[in-house]
């Protein structure tokens, strides 16, 4: 709180992004978040209110006084941004200051993540950290097994301290060999197992590069292939995915890393992928992020800007790569090797996405959760780099998590069956990767998240998925349709990857869609199950009444009113209630009056032509919370687990 | 028979079809008079049944006596056909290459086509000018039907019944008509029920370059304004087009003789670009390079989403004067049958919720489509593959309903129709076993007689199981006004017409389905739980009735 010169500025207006309207309101400062309230003005609607959290600003921009104010433009990492104009310079600078301390911690024990307290007893947040256990999600592949087999080498970091302290590696591989490799790849990070495709007894390993700069060579390396490749019967080698473009591969040489030479390695065939690396990723993002915040953008800049930012390329570059290890594996029946520069970022993304292609599991919430855990947090993909989590070097950070968020959306696009979780899922969790609420994607690696003793000491994010996780299903999943596509073979004409609107502008409420057919499907999916309990309802009371169902129902037995979850409130979440949804809040209500006065009507699905739909209106009204009731308490409130924006109208940029 | 004498080969077996994600068939080749039938002459496989007049171009290609030929279809579809022998596979192109593109409306399918459905309602007959008149007269008493076109004298392409402001007579009309391109003088397009304003169009007020002017023209839009109100004149031309306009005896409406009118320009382009657009649309989409840099600036040369953009934006401008600035509205372009139409028939969509219903959408395509006089035949004589110079060929129609798929897509629970209507009368435009949009007016139309010799397409579509087909299930009516984002990241490349042949949309298809089979189930518990309840409700006040006696 120290940080904190003006907790309370009022009179600020916020401007709409890609609109000349604004709302007025007042700013506050607290020491996690930064909030706008609305001024009511209509005592009518709640007033709309803004949450950021500290750590979700990327950057704080105070532009030169105009005559109306002080403007401060603050840029989310969940792509929102919003245009505050103070009226005061003091009270800008004085808000500006404050912000520039708060969103760069410098330890992380100034993270939300150690403040956070959703109410849980300790047990229940224990069993939130075990709800995934890595070690069942191997022997769920078949792991270990007579080819491979879990090592202790790891134990204590001491062989490599990014990786987790379990292992799986060949059987054939000795303790000198582990070693031996070791010391001759990048960082420690020798090969091992993260993906067994059982059915032709196939293996994905990752590994980072070899140190063997024009010539160097480790026999210890070499053998390391070659009993990977040996607890394969299936075939005669191993592919060797180098994830990046020759030539930074061949630049590597120079300071004595590089590549695997085909010569020393005997049934390995070498490939390059072509997957630029994290510096490029990040320009690429910086460059799409401005050309679609550019306000009256005409289709032809567009579609330019997205062609030459190069940010769609790179995704299907990266989904190119995992079909790639995906066809070598299933089709091949051929084990692979990924690996790039440090081996945690590309190979993360090529290994998880070619799993998620490879495996049905990894479709469901759970398995994408045991997913994201096993490649991406246990394997060292260093998250407080890439998303800036303290402060930290500005050439560390990198989207290559939201890369590979992106690249699972577009393969949802293109199978809209195949996947349990909705885009709401991928949108959540990648809220929560920059939100450091949770102490999952805490750190670097495992190592470090146990010296912080994230386990004791923070709540896990998995553990509030599964919660709710209603919210996050795909109604049209179809849990048979891996049955008959295990392995997705998704296609990779350009036109088919599409700019993700959800993700880059999923605060800019004037782009989406009015109506939410997603929202609408699952809402009826979920009140389908209402229905079916209140027919048993209805049934066992008639039975009363001597009248017997149609079809007696063995398990007749009714369940206890099933309680809709509530909506998280975002805006692509969020689409404004639709009529149906109107009437489904109506009928909960009738429903409740009905069993105060044991009246029995018929108006229930009768449209209650009162309820105007609210097109224009706004998800915020649907709030139930209000800062104003607890402006005095706001250490101890609840914020929303996404906080809706806009108030907006649908407006013409005639 | 004269069909005969342009069939050379009319059978040739072992002919192979490939069609992509579909499985291939080998059958028997049959050239009709307006087919290409293929079959394999066994149950339970599909048969090809193929309009000529859906063919757009096709290639030959030899390899040895084998020969192929790749049809490309109107409608975007490419398939190939493997047909053994030289003579035979020459004979068979040559065959479909005449008879795709015969000019005789007189041989066209639709007069021969004899339907094979019971018509329960005469399309013909289903949105007459007068009951659309019976409507406005319910809502407002300013506006009469003038018969002075009754035999098409005044304006070739208007029908003969049109609705014009009350106090203007058939005198003024004629000399207006006079005034505008093509005689094309403003009448009634849209009542604004909420607050009276009207949207009218016409053609562009022939001023020429000494600035001609028509007290009958400024009496008649005047008389469309309240008093001390002013009204907007839309322009879908940019200025500089209009100012060039006025060299070829067209112009626009001057500040100085329509005082009370503020004129807007927007950027429309002409039909002629808009054909070279789909072109090129159609070129990229095709496009089997895998380079994403590639695909990306072959989008954007192709112009296709601007002119979406473009045409959105001028009917939400349209819209917006209308129920925002309640101000009436006059659009026109150059001779008011294309731009002209596209603007007022989508600020229909965004205002009026009739429109979005699935008689509403046939009657506002009836309206302002086929009686507008937009020149259907012309326009779609040829789609995005023919050889063959364009002539008058643009993808008018087309742009609209990709612009309406874009509100669709927007307010997805606000159509009571889903995106394979607005398909099927893409379908329909560029071939078709209907009347419906033949010719270029209705003037042309009803010298063939259409309406008796043909059937029409609404008869089709009005059936149930095709209401059904093409219904939205997610469609709850909707009583605003819908305003569409026009945002470049907001409009999307409509994969429905474009990306249809291109992947196998099986997927997309199974997953329709089940959100269909969802929202049916809810229906169907609903019903349930409402007859127990009615039910239960009669046992109680049954009971309730024994006790008190």
């Amino acid at each position: 709180m120290e940080h904190i010169r003006t907790p309370k500025v009022e009179q600020v207006r916020l401007l709409e992004r890609f609109s000349n309207k604004s709302t007025s309101g007042t700013l506050h400062l607290t020491a996690t978040h930064l909030i706008f309230v609305e001024s009511n003005n209509a005592a009518t609607t709640a007033a709309q209110e803004i949450w950021i959290l500290h750590h979700h600003i990327a950057s704080v921009e105070k532009l030169s006084l105009t005559t109306s104010g002080c403007p401060l433009v603050i840029q989310c990492r969940n792509f929102r941004v919003v245009h505050f104009v103070v009226q005061r310079e003091r009270d800008c600078h004085d808000i500006y200051s404050s912000l520039l301390r708060l969103l760069r911690p410098v330890s992380y024990d100034e993270l939300y993540a150690f403040s956070y307290n959703p109410k849980q007893n300790e047990q229940q947040r224990e069993e939130g950290w075990q709800l995934i256990d890595l070690g069942a999600e191997f022997e769920r592949m078949g792991v270990p097994c007579d080819r491979w087999q879990l090592t202790d080498v790891n134990r204590d970091y001491k062989i490599c301290e990014t990786y987790p302290r379990d292992l799986y590696v060949p059987i054939t591989a000795s303790k000198p060999i582990i070693v031996g490799s070791s010391k001759f790849r990048s960082k420690g990070r020798f090969p091992v197992l993260t993906y067994f495709y059982q059915e032709k007894k196939a293996a994905v390993c990752r590994c980072s590069q070899p140190l063997s700069g024009f010539s160097a060579r480790c026999l210890e390396d070499e053998s390391m292939l070659q009993a990977i490749s040996k607890a394969n019967h299936n075939s005669r080698f191993v592919y060797v995915m180098d994830t990046r473009p020759k030539l930074n591969a061949m630049a590597n040489r120079a300071a004595g890393k590089g590549y695997e030479n085909e010569d020393n390695y005997s049934n390995i065939r070498f490939q390059f992928v072509g997957i630029e690396n994290i510096h490029v990723m990040r320009t690429s993002l910086q460059k799409l992020l401005e050309v679609v915040g550019s306000r009256f953008l005409s289709v032809n800049d567009y579609l330019l800007g997205l062609e030459s930012c190069g940010w769609l390329r790179h995704v299907k570059a990266v989904v190119d790569a995992a079909i790639f290890l995906t066809k070598a594996v299933t089709v091949e029946g051929a084990s692979v090797l990924v690996h790039c520069s440090d081996g945690w970022d590309r190979t993360a993304q090529v290994c998880s996405l070619g799993a998620l292609l490879m495996d049905p599991y990894y479709r469901t919430i759970k398995g994408f959760m045991v997913l994201i855990e096993k490649d991406w947090i246990s394997f060292g993909h260093k998250f407080a780099d890439r998303c800036d989590q303290l402060d930290g070097d500005p050439k560390e950070v990198s989207p290559v998590f939201t890369q590979f968020l992106e690249c699972v959306w577009q393969l949802t696009e293109q199978f809209p069956q195949a996947f349990e979780f909705s885009e709401w899922l991928l949108l959540q969790i990648h809220e929560h990767v920059h939100s450091c609420q949770y102490g999952n994607f805490l750190a670097n690696n495992q190592r470090l998240r146990e010296e912080l003793q994230l386990g004791d000491r923070t709540h896990s994010l998995w553990a509030f998925l599964l919660r709710e996780q209603q919210n996050y299903l795909n109604p049209a999943y179809c849990p048979t349709y891996a049955d008959a596509h295990p392995v997705l073979e998704p296609s990779t004409l350009p036109c088919h990857f599409k700019f993700w609107r959800n993700m880059y502008h999923q605060f800019d409420r004037s782009m989406h869609p009015r109506q939410s057919v997603l929202k609408n499907v699952l809402t009826l999916k979920e009140s389908n199950c209402q229905l079916e309990d209140t027919i048993k309802d209805l049934e066992t009371r008639l039975q009363k009444h001597g009248i017997s169902p149609p079809t007696p129902d063995p398990q007749a037995s009714p369940r206890a009113q099933r309680i809709l979850p509530t909506r998280p409130h975002s805006l692509i979440l969020g689409a404004p209630l639709s009529r149906k949804e109107a009437q489904r809040q109506h009928e909960e209500e009738e429903e409740e009056e009905e069993e105060e006065e044991e009246e029995v009507g018929e108006e229930v699905t009768e449209c209650c032509s009162d309820t105007e739909r609210t097109v224009e209106g706004s998800s915020g009204t649907e709030r139930k919370e209000s800062y104003s009731d607890l402006q005095e308490t706001y250490g101890a409130k609840a914020e929303p687990a996404v906080v809706s924006l806009e108030f907006g109208v649908a407006r013409m940029t005639c | 028979m004269e069909f005969a004498e342009l069939i050379k080969t009319p059978r040739v077996d072992g002919v192979v079809l490939r069609r992509p994600f579909l499985p291939t068939v080998e059958g028997t080749l049959c050239l009709t008079g307006h087919h290409l039938i293929l079959s394999s002459r066994q149950d339970n496989t599909e048969e090809l049944w193929l309009l000529h007049a859906n063919i757009d171009a096709i290639e030959k290609r030899f390899v040895g006596s084998l020969g192929t030929i790749i049809v490309k279809c109107k409608d975007l579809r490419v398939i190939q056909l493997d047909i053994p022998g030289m003579e035979e596979c020459l004979n068979i192109a040559s065959s479909i290459e005449v008879l795709s593109t015969l000019d005789s409306v007189s041989l066209m399918y639709p007069l021969f086509y004899r339907p094979m459905f019971q018509v329960i309602e005469d399309g013909w007959k289903s949105f007459l000018p007068e009951d659309a008149f019976k409507d406005l007269e319910s809502m407002t008493e300013e506006w009469r039907l003038s018969d002075v076109n009754k035999d098409y004298s005044v304006c070739s392409s208007y029908p003969p019944l049109v609705a014009v402001p009350k106090d203007v007579d058939d005198d003024t009309l004629r000399k207006a008509a006079a005034f505008r391109h093509g005689g094309r003088f403003p009448v009634l397009s849209y009542y604004h029920k909420k607050n009276g304003m009207v949207m009218m169009r016409s053609g562009q007020p022939l001023t020429g370059t000494n600035g001609r002017r028509c007290k009958e023209d400024e009496k008649l839009i005047n008389a469309t304004l309240r008093a001390g109100k002013r009204g907007y004149i839309i322009d879908t031309r940019t200025v500089s087009v209009a100012q060039q306009a006025k060299a070829r005896g067209g112009g626009f409406e001057s500040e100085a003789n329509y005082p009370q009118w503020r004129r807007i320009h927007k950027a429309i382009e002409r039909s002629s670009i808009l054909q070279e657009s789909l072109i090129k649309l159609v070129e990229a989409c095709n496009d089997q390079s895998h380079s994403m840099d590639r695909w990306l600036s072959k989008l954007e040369a192709s112009n296709w989403q601007t002119h979406v953009k473009e045409i959105l934006t001028s009917a939400c401008l349209a819209a917006q004067c209308i129920d925002r600035e309640g101000a009436s509205v006059l659009v026109h372009g150059t001779e008011g049958t294309d731009s002209t139409l596209q603007v007022t028939s989508l600020a229909q969509i965004i205002l009026d919720p009739a429109c979005r219903t699935i008689q509403g959408f046939q009657a506002l395509v009836e309206r302002e489509w086929l009686q507008a006089g937009h020149p259907f035949q012309q326009r779609c004589s040829q789609s995005a593959y023919s050889n063959s110079k364009p002539r008058c060929e643009a993808p008018v129609f087309l742009l609209f309903l990709d612009c309406v798929w874009q509100i669709l897509r927007q307010f997805p629970c606000s159509f009571q129709f889903s995106q394979h209507f607005l398909v099927l009368l893409f379908e329909h435009t560029y071939a078709s076993q209907f009347g419906t949009f033949m010719g270029n007016s209705a003037s042309e139309r009803s010298k063939l007689n259409l309406s008796q010799k043909t059937v029409s397409l609404w008869s089709w579509v009005n059936r149930p199981q095709e209401v059904e087909r093409l219904s939205n299930p997610l469609y709850e009516a909707n009583c605003l006004v819908i305003w569409p984002s026009v945002a470049p990241q907001s409009l999307l490349l409509w994969e429905g017409v474009f990306l249809r042949w291109k992947r196998s949309s099986r997927c997309l298809d199974e997953a329709y389905d089940e959100m269909v089979h969802i929202i049916q189930y809810n229906k169907e518990l609903q019903n349930k739980v409402n007859n127990l309840r009615r039910q239960l409700a009669q046992l109680e006040t049954e009971e309730a009735g024994e006790k008190e006696d």
